[in-house]
């Protein structure tokens, strides 16, 4: 996927998500979704400057339909933060830059 | 933060963009695009577009865009993915601050254009993305076999319902005229959904209150603006395509405005994209109130290059 984002999918959310040490942003996201692709390069950023800290993943909603509606997920892109198999915080929608540092920053530095 | 001086700057990434950078690119004037958030524009969240002229057999927004995209990097526009929240035109170079920098120019096109609107109810900003939804493209895969409903008469809205009309189960669209606006090609195509059962028309109504609980939305309550009477309908989905505001709040105070869109001097006798700033230039649906098509937005995006080149010309003379 890239250096800093990796997918995930229904066979491996279990254990790449909800069993991470680390705290774990999921982008449920599909190639069909506009601004899907509008984040995606500010995803990979906020990927890049939390590395070590934060682990970032992706979960094709199209090719993975078990996960998103165990977290009722009607729309995308959904951001969901998941700490210690729970989810923390959820964005939905584009968001810019700023907006999103400031939705990961908080579970990211308390951990 | 160090700050970036570029001879011309484009704001917005729209087709009003692209082609101000082909252009302006085509004249060497070195353009840099900075894409903004919603990078691709409004297009990126339509589906089908049958009126862009050479494409015969039509194609999907987020495919024009791309190739529109692809056409300005190879006349080797640069690209930037940032969104500039501050700007000053009060002195030269104009002065602008993103998220990841700040930037400053001899040249300005904005081509910033137009974003969804929202009704702006409680219970709709409540239920976003739980049901409420501004883009069905993205969202409407989550409705096979349900009962959506959409909200709104113009083009955007009926493309909408015709599109949700082939996944979701059944489609109604409320909209608080008696008659649809836009291009009479899609309402036929919309009457024709109608007559097989898959769509509901309610005229003269508007949106109340979207209903739901934990779950997410369970329905609508739709007031008719005639009678005041209200009826509730019951869907999983409620999209909002009321249309759209221009994305000029950043240069309030810095710019004539008309109804919050950017004045332009408009006209026959050239310099038509100048704003009340020389060497301000602004383009497409951000200027535009009126045509806001995917093709008068290139239009106005390839004046407003050829009248930055002209000025940039001047000032360097």
């Amino acid at each position: 996927m890239s250096e800093h984002i990796s997918a995930v999918t229904d066979a491996t959310f279990e254990q790449d998500v909800l069993k991470s040490d680390l705290p774990v942003l999921v982008d449920f996201w599909a190639e069909w979704c506009g601004p899907c692709r509008m984040i995606a390069p500010i995803l990979e950023q906020v990927a890049q400057e939390n590395a070590g800290k934060l682990k970032v993943v992706k979960l094709n909603v199209d090719e993975n339909p078990g996960t998103p509606p165990k977290f009722g997920i009607r729309g995308i892109p959904t951001l969901i933060l998941f700490k210690n198999g729970q989810a923390a915080a959820t964005q939905v929608g584009a968001v810019h830059k700023a907006q999103l540092a400031a939705f990961v920053t908080p579970h990211v530095n308390a951990a | 933060m160090t700050v970036q001086h570029l001879p011309l700057i484009i704001l917005g990434s729209g087709p009003a963009g692209y082609t101000a950078a082909v252009y302006a690119a085509r004249a060497n004037l070195k353009p840099t695009m900075i894409t903004g958030l919603e990078v691709g524009g409004q297009l990126m969240t339509t589906t089908e577009v049958d009126n862009w002229p050479g494409d015969v057999h039509g194609l999907m927004g987020p495919d024009l865009m791309a190739r529109l995209q692809q056409h300005a990097e190879r006349f080797e526009t640069k690209m930037v993915y940032d969104h500039i929240h501050a700007v000053d035109f009060s002195s030269k170079p104009f002065k602008l601050t993103g998220d990841q920098g700040e930037y400053s120019c001899d040249a300005l096109i904005i081509a910033t254009g137009a974003s969804a609107k929202y009704l702006g109810l409680d219970s709709e900003t409540a239920f976003r993305g739980k049901g409420v939804s501004a883009c069905a493209t993205c969202d409407g895969f989550f409705y096979k076999g349900q009962d959506v409903i959409v909200i709104g008469g113009g083009n955007t809205a009926v493309e909408e319902a015709l599109y949700l009309a082939n996944i979701a189960n059944h489609v109604t669209i409320v909209h608080r005229r008696d008659k649809f606006k836009g291009e009479k090609i899609l309402h036929d195509k919309l009457f024709k959904r109608r007559d097989e059962g898959k769509v509901t028309i309610v005229w003269d109504s508007t949106l109340d209150e979207v209903l739901g609980d934990a779950s997410g939305v369970t329905g609508a309550r739709i007031r008719n603006v005639k009678d005041g009477s209200t009826q509730d309908i019951a869907a999983k989905g409620v999209f909002i395509a009321i249309g759209h505001q221009p994305n000029t709040s950043i240069f309030e105070g810095q710019l004539e405005m008309h109804d919050g869109y950017i004045k332009v001097q408009s006209g026959s006798q050239g310099n038509a994209t100048a704003t009340s700033v020389p060497g301000v230039f602004a383009a497409g649906d951000v200027m535009d109130h009126v045509y806001r098509q995917a093709v008068t937005s290139a239009g106005t995006g390839c004046q407003a290059a050829l009248d930055a080149e002209r000025y940039l010309d001047k000032l360097n003379a």
